[in-house]
């Protein structure tokens, strides 16, 4: 029924990079409630593309270095 | 938990007591009385009434006891709550059909109020279901 996401993140090394950010301040930055956060972290919610850009934003860094997805076919880009 | 959580639980909850005891009432009355002699109207709708208040009361009761960070939600929230009522809606919809078919077959009028009624609390209980299946395991 419900699939969890094959998106798999690094917010939270980027959080403890970025002054030990908490989850709480993350979500207040991007308008999302805690758990939302929470969810996306542990890989049970794929964020849309317009939220996973302004996490991004908050941590300073490209879109790729937030999110990954496996590449199937092994192919490099 | 979030405040939406609380709220899905609360709903299931509720649903599932209201009706529990609805059924406990009218099954009572209905041993050794004939369908259409089985009153069940005014009982029908004291549970509905009951159903809003005692969410309404239990609603705030969880707020009070466990205070939620914020009162409104995402836009996940919004997804899975799409998502529990587009599924329990299927059940309504089977269940109007169900009564439609009951209704063209002159069934007496107790089958399918209740048949409707029962279309309701399937709707939200299993919308209820897959909404916190989806709070737990993921969208």
């Amino acid at each position: 029924m419900v699939k969890p996401t094959r998106v798999t993140n690094s917010i939270r090394a980027l959080r403890f990079a970025t002054g030990e950010m908490t989850q709480a301040q993350l979500a207040e930055r991007i308008g999302v409630t805690r758990q939302t956060i929470i969810a996306i972290e542990q890989g049970r919610y794929s964020p849309s593309l317009e939220m996973a850009f302004q996490i991004a934003h908050v941590f300073g860094v490209p879109l790729d270095d937030v999110f990954q997805y496996p590449n199937p076919g092994g192919v490099q880009p | 938990m979030s405040y939406e959580e609380k709220g899905t639980w609360v709903a299931l909850v509720v649903a599932v007591a209201v009706y529990l005891g609805y059924l406990a009432v009218v099954l009572g009355r209905l041993a050794g009385t004939p369908v259409s002699d089985v009153h069940y109207v005014s009982t029908l709708l004291l549970t509905i009434g009951i159903s809003i208040v005692v969410s309404i009361v239990a609603r705030i009761a969880v707020e009070i006891a466990r205070p939620s960070e914020s009162h409104s939600g995402d836009v996940r929230d919004r997804e899975i709550h799409r998502l529990g009522e587009r599924i329990g809606q299927q059940l309504l919809v089977a269940s109007a059909l169900a009564a439609l078919g009951l209704a063209l077959f002159e069934a007496d009028h107790f089958w399918i109020a209740n048949l409707l009624y029962l279309g309701f609390v399937a709707s939200s209980v299993v919308g209820s279901v897959v909404k916190l299946v989806a709070y737990r395991r993921g969208l």
